[in-house]
């Protein structure tokens, strides 16, 4: 009688410790898988696209890296064209960008009267929540025509300097290159400055007011304390803003003007990964088809590397944060 | 001469606090010039035909069926990552906090979350939509539920990530004080941890929502578009990104002024629902700070 008394609830706990430990490990095991998925979608993508594009990228090889020609006719592909568009407007994006995004950090974090911040904070950063077809649409209606007056006078001006005047050369059509990379400056401007001003923040009170008892100016503690100390960081911005500029695709479709030359002029229609692969593709079919994923591989690439390298430059400041 | 210094250092402050200024208002004027440009032209082509009539009427017609393609494949996509999201934010905020497995996820959500996502569609189509128009030679290929699989890859990201975010701010000692009671990990986890933290996860969800509304890259080749309504996730589905891309690049201005409409209706839903998450989200975050 005792002994089974006292022996229920004890088996009573055990199982249900056994039901407990089942249920947690199948609770584990579900939890993981849904993690895994993650990786297995970033891996999945990458290989997939060299699935897809394996016939021109194992074919043609090299060819298809640095040839410019694209012909669907003959079935000769070359990233050239596209993989030049691409930088060339990214870069022109990020040369715009990056001094704003600063500005307007700087602007946010040590000038504005704090009632401002928020308010002028949270505007700038709808121009991130704007979907980038709008972008698109008001590049192509609103502001190619904007540019089109605009460029005949940038033609006479820095057109006439020496070396630099190759780049404005040619006749004002609106449309592309330097247009497509201002849109995209405009787009990529709230992610680098909202990043610039999270670091910004970061930086302890007592090394700037030292620096402000010492006598400094605004400048001078922003350029000399805050900029050294939130340096990785603020460059894992701009990367960030890079990768995001260079895998865009509606904003700069609209206005780049798809034409498959290499120029030396930015006042000259081009053409961009993103952009050759959303115009093309629904038309495209067999290796022309394979030469868009192809493409599509490359893109992935090149943004791998640079949210890599963008992600890494973020962490230096958290890590040192954490210390 | 010690004067002399003194009145440039203060030239260069002035100086570099009004470019700041300039830079501030430029970021500004193109925020306000776009919202204009988009609201103007919008209201004066906003009318009923927009909600009653499909886009096989062209310029006589509407975006209905766009409207319905894209609530359709929006809902499919956070049916989607939703779960997926939220369970895989679960398993780095409570399994893998310190671990190397998470440390590695965690990273590469956050390459994930800013992917660029006409990749995402590609990827899609050569996993859902090739596959599906092989297996049934042809009769399926491009469909709604490869868009919204497209759609739920670009929400999947944001999702994991406040997720784990919001987990990890739930405060410890609720952990322990549940755990010394015997509960077992799981029901902790889904009765405690996130309970408590349900709205951030809820906030997750429409951030996700607003980011992947606005998309169009990814529906061109995995949704594709349709003139005609459809309710089958099988069939090429329209939607209203798509549609304002076909409208604008057609030569017909009446096109446009449809596309304007589409315009105003996406980007007025994607930022009252990043605007109110913002709010509902800085409330939360100051209670925490």
């Amino acid at each position: 009688m005792h002994a089974a008394r006292t022996e229920t609830p004890a088996r009573d706990f055990e199982t249900r410790a056994r039901t407990d430990a089942r249920h947690d490990r199948i609770f584990h095991g579900a939890l993981k898988s849904c993690a895994l998925l993650v990786l297995a979608a970033l891996l999945g993508a990458a290989l997939s696209m060299l699935w897809g594009g394996r016939e021109v990228l194992f074919q043609h090889g090299f060819h298809f890296l640095t040839s410019s020609s694209w012909n669907p006719v003959t079935d000769d592909y070359g990233a050239l064209a596209p993989v030049f568009g691409t930088l060339v407007t990214s870069l022109i994006a990020l040369v715009l960008a990056v001094p704003l995004s600063f500005g307007i950090a700087l602007f946010l974090t040590e000038i504005a009267p704090v009632w401002m911040r928020g308010p002028v904070g949270t505007a700038i950063e709808l121009l991130a929540g704007i979907p980038s077809i709008i972008y698109g649409m008001w590049g192509l209606f609103i502001f190619v025509p904007f540019m089109a007056r605009i460029e005949p006078a940038l033609s006479s001006t820095l057109g006439q300097i020496p070396l630099i005047g190759k780049l404005f050369e040619g006749p004002p059509l609106g449309l592309g290159i330097l247009t497509a990379g201002i849109v995209l400056a405009v787009m990529i401007l709230p992610f680098i400055s909202s990043v610039m001003r999270e670091v910004f923040q970061t930086v302890p009170k007592r090394l700037k007011e030292s620096a402000y008892a010492l006598g400094s100016t605004t400048r001078e503690v922003v350029w000399d304390i805050v900029l050294p100390y939130t340096r990785s960081a603020v460059i894992g911005g701009i990367f960030l803003g890079l990768g995001r500029a260079l895998g865009e695709t509606m904003a700069v479709t609209f206005v780049l003007g798809n034409s498959d030359n290499i120029t030396s002029s930015l006042l000259m229609p081009g053409t961009s990964i993103s952009s050759s692969i959303a115009n093309e593709f629904n038309e495209a079919v067999g290796t022309h088809r394979s030469a868009l994923i192809a493409l599509g591989f490359l893109l992935f690439v090149v943004t791998f590397i640079v949210l890599l390298i963008a992600r890494l430059m973020l962490r230096q400041l958290a890590r040192r944060e954490g210390n | 001469m010690s004067s002399a210094i003194y009145t440039r250092r203060r030239i260069t402050n002035a100086v570099a606090m009004v470019l700041s200024s300039i830079a501030t208002v430029i970021g500004l004027v193109f925020l306000a010039w776009i919202l204009w440009v988009t609201v103007s032209n919008g209201i004066s082509a906003l009318n009923l035909k927009l909600f009653t009539r499909i886009t096989a009427y062209g310029a006589d017609g509407g975006l209905s069926n766009a409207i319905v393609g894209s609530l359709g494949m929006d809902l499919l996509a956070l049916l989607i990552c939703a779960p997926i999201g939220v369970l895989a934010g679960t398993y780095l905020a409570e399994y893998a906090a310190t671990s190397r497995l998470g440390a590695t996820i965690r990273f590469l959500n956050d390459i994930l979350l800013s992917a660029p996502s006409i990749v995402l569609g590609l990827f899609v189509y050569v996993i859902v939509v090739v596959p599906m128009s092989n297996v049934t030679h042809g009769a399926v290929s491009f469909s709604g539920v490869a868009g919204a699989i497209a759609l739920a890859l670009i929400g999947l990201p944001v999702i994991v990530r406040t997720t784990d975010e919001m987990l990890q701010l739930v405060p410890g000692s609720l952990r322990e004080a549940a755990l010394s009671l015997g509960i077992p990990q799981w029901k902790l986890t889904v009765q405690v941890l996130m309970r408590a933290a349900t709205s951030g996860i809820l906030t997750g969800v429409l951030l996700a929502l607003a980011r992947l509304a606005g998309e169009t890259a990814p529906l061109l080749f995995t949704a594709f578009g349709n003139n005609f309504m459809t309710y089958s996730p099988l069939s090429k589905t329209a939607s209203v990104p798509v549609a304002i891309y076909q409208y604008t690049n057609d030569p017909n201005p009446a096109l446009h002024a449809i596309a304007w409409a589409g315009a105003l209706l996406i980007t007025l839903f994607v930022l009252a629902l990043s605007l109110l998450t913002r709010l509902f989200f800085s409330r939360k975050k100051v209670s925490h700070d």
